[in-house]
């Protein structure tokens, strides 16, 4: 038999499952982000309102985020039903009643959309998987090896740190070998980069971490101008520690 | 023109906008919405003591912006990117008469780009050859993200843009600025991405396509396809007020640029009145990478120079005074990506 949750408890798991949720652009948890304004569970019933940087913020990211809130929500035990609240958005309206009625994207949106948002999650995965790549190759960089030498580098190569767990969960994500025989820098399907292309792909993986980083600025800095209280709620976002 | 350190730099604004945001041009609250963005935007990036109060931000007219491109802001031309932005304001956000005037008025000082959408098809193709012969058209702005009727967008690649595309070719409009936005059609797909704009590119090769604010929020996308396609250029709106905030990661975007795009294909925008000139000018003169980033080389005063005027003025064909352009022989270039140069 479950013991019941005291009301503080219930809220610090449902914040928990909601930290699992990520903004699929910036590779990061939307309440580390700020994006989660209010949270409160009333008799199994749980509430969530999120807010945006913009009313513009693009509507296929902004689902997806409701979306997983919703599911992650969903999954606590003592929580029986979930409403999430997509609030000042061009597309609350459609959003906030699409994920309520389990209707998918194109249910949501109609003739707008012609499919689902998997590819969409997918590339940004491989995006966030490449960054991570990035950070875990610099810090074997700096501990003495060559980029040319990164061709046959194996996850055991890499030592407990920041940068090792985030790669493994992206790798996770796109169904990657997390084993530590695996090949560590391998491109978006597994395979290894080859010693002649590795200075070419980690040149390009940079630039995918710095698109990332900056959006991941820009987007921080935007909600805080909109929601000036949204400061107290962001955790910061600090060089070299980005992806968590 | 703007002097310092006893180098004269000629500067090209490649972006600047007379729009009316303002209570009584807006037709819905995504009209009050956008504009109360465009202003979310400027104070999260400004420098405290340049943002504008909100009334003033809304409109400005034709006065202040004379001011404060080319009376303070040291600007010596400046090209209207105008937005449409008809189902968000009664007369459109960009005030197409206003600009045009001003730039009848300082033929020496103002470009006028109109824009076309081509959702319009037939009508606006046509209008689009009227337009050409009014404004004297080198170039035109696209906002891929512009709502029209059911449509929150559309790419580069639509049957009708590649009819617009040759009319471009047919009209000499050579300059095509791409502006991407959060919406497109099907909104299933990334709205951001700019493989269409590589797609076009290839098809028209006597065409140049600036991508504003440097492919924002998809920097790598743009990177890859600049570095593979001559006539793809780099516009530093966005990116450059960041020089302010966040220097060490504007130094970072700016190193990315300059290794996938190359020097003769950055130009430097405000983006007007997003942010306005004088500070970006004087923050960027002043800036260098930061010594301990190594992966990225100095910023020369020459590539300072041809990002903040002679590289748009080079497309435009606008006539810098022979002791503002660049001397022969050139500084050494940086290593760049294969490609990257023009």
């Amino acid at each position: 038999m479950s013991v019941p949750l005291l009301q503080a408890d219930v809220l610090s798991v449902v914040t928990a499952a909601l930290s699992t949720v990520r903004d699929p652009e910036l590779d990061e948890s939307i309440v580390d982000l700020g994006f989660v304004r209010q949270t409160s569970v009333v008799d199994g019933h749980a509430e969530v309102r999120l807010r945006l940087p913009t009313y513009f913020c693009a509507p296929n990211f902004a689902y997806l985020m409701v979306a997983d809130a919703y599911d992650a929500v969903s999954s606590v035990p003592s929580i029986h039903t979930t409403t999430i609240l997509l609030e000042d958005h061009m597309s609350s309206a459609e959003i906030n009643a699409g994920v309520a009625s389990r209707a998918g994207f194109v249910g949501s949106f109609g003739a707008e959309a012609t499919g689902e948002l998997d590819d969409l999650r997918l590339t940004f995965q491989r995006k966030a998987h490449t960054a991570c790549l990035e950070r875990a190759c610099q810090l074997l960089i700096a501990a003495g090896w060559s980029v040319d030498g990164l061709s046959s580098a194996h996850l055991s190569d890499l030592p407990e740190s920041q940068e090792r767990s985030s790669l493994l969960r992206r790798r996770g994500d796109i169904g990657l070998s997390v084993a530590e025989d695996a090949a560590l820098f391998v491109d978006d399907s597994g395979e290894p980069v080859p010693a002649e292309q590795a200075p070419m792909r980690l040149r390009f993986a940079r630039a995918v971490r710095v698109s990332i980083d900056g959006n991941a600025h820009f987007c921080r800095g935007l909600l805080t101008t909109r929601y000036p209280e949204a400061v107290a709620d962001q955790k910061p976002r600090r060089t070299g520690q980005e992806a968590s | 023109m703007y002097s310092k350190d006893g180098e004269q730099y000629f500067i090209v604004d490649a972006h600047i906008a007379l729009w009316d945001g303002s209570a009584r041009n807006l037709k819905n609250v995504h009209g009050k919405q956008f504009i109360d963005c465009f202003y979310d935007y400027h104070k999260n990036l400004s420098p405290a003591e340049v943002v504008w109060p909100y009334d003033e931000y809304t409109y400005y007219g034709g006065d202040r912006l004379m001011k404060d491109l080319f009376t303070d802001g040291y600007v010596d031309h400046a090209i209207f990117q105008p937005a449409r932005l008809a189902d968000f304001y009664h007369n459109g956000f960009g005030q197409t008469e206003e600009a045009w005037a001003l730039t009848q008025a300082h033929p020496d000082k103002l470009t006028y780009n109109h824009y076309f959408d081509p959702r319009d098809e037939q009508a606006g193709l046509d209008q689009l050859r009227l337009d050409a012969e009014r404004f004297g058209l080198k170039g035109v702005k696209l906002y891929t993200a512009d709502w029209h009727g059911d449509s929150r967008g559309y790419k580069l690649t639509d049957p009708w843009a590649y009819r617009y595309l040759e009319a471009c070719r047919e009209l000499g409009i050579t300059n095509i600025h791409v502006h991407k936005g959060p919406t497109i059609r099907p909104l299933d797909r990334d709205a951001f991405d700019v493989a269409d704009v590589d797609a076009v590119a290839t098809d028209f090769t006597d065409l140049n396509f600036v991508v504003e604010h440097c492919g924002l929020p998809r920097l790598e996308d743009f990177c890859w396809i600049a570095t593979q396609e001559p006539n793809v250029h780099a516009g530093l709106a966005v990116a450059i007020p960041f020089i302010h905030t966040r220097p060490r990661y504007f130094a970072q975007i700016i190193g990315e640029l300059l290794y996938w795009v190359g020097e003769d294909k950055i130009q430097f925008s405000s983006d007007y009145a997003l942010w306005t000139p004088k500070w970006l000018i004087e923050k960027f003169v002043d800036f260098q990478i930061p010594e301990d980033m190594t992966e990225y080389p100095e910023l020369t005063t020459d590539v300072k120079k041809k990002v903040l005027g002679l590289n748009a003025a080079a497309m435009y064909g606008i006539e810098v005074p022979p002791e503002l352009a660049i001397k022969v022989p050139a500084e050494p270039e940086a290593e760049v990506a294969v490609g990257a140069s023009a």
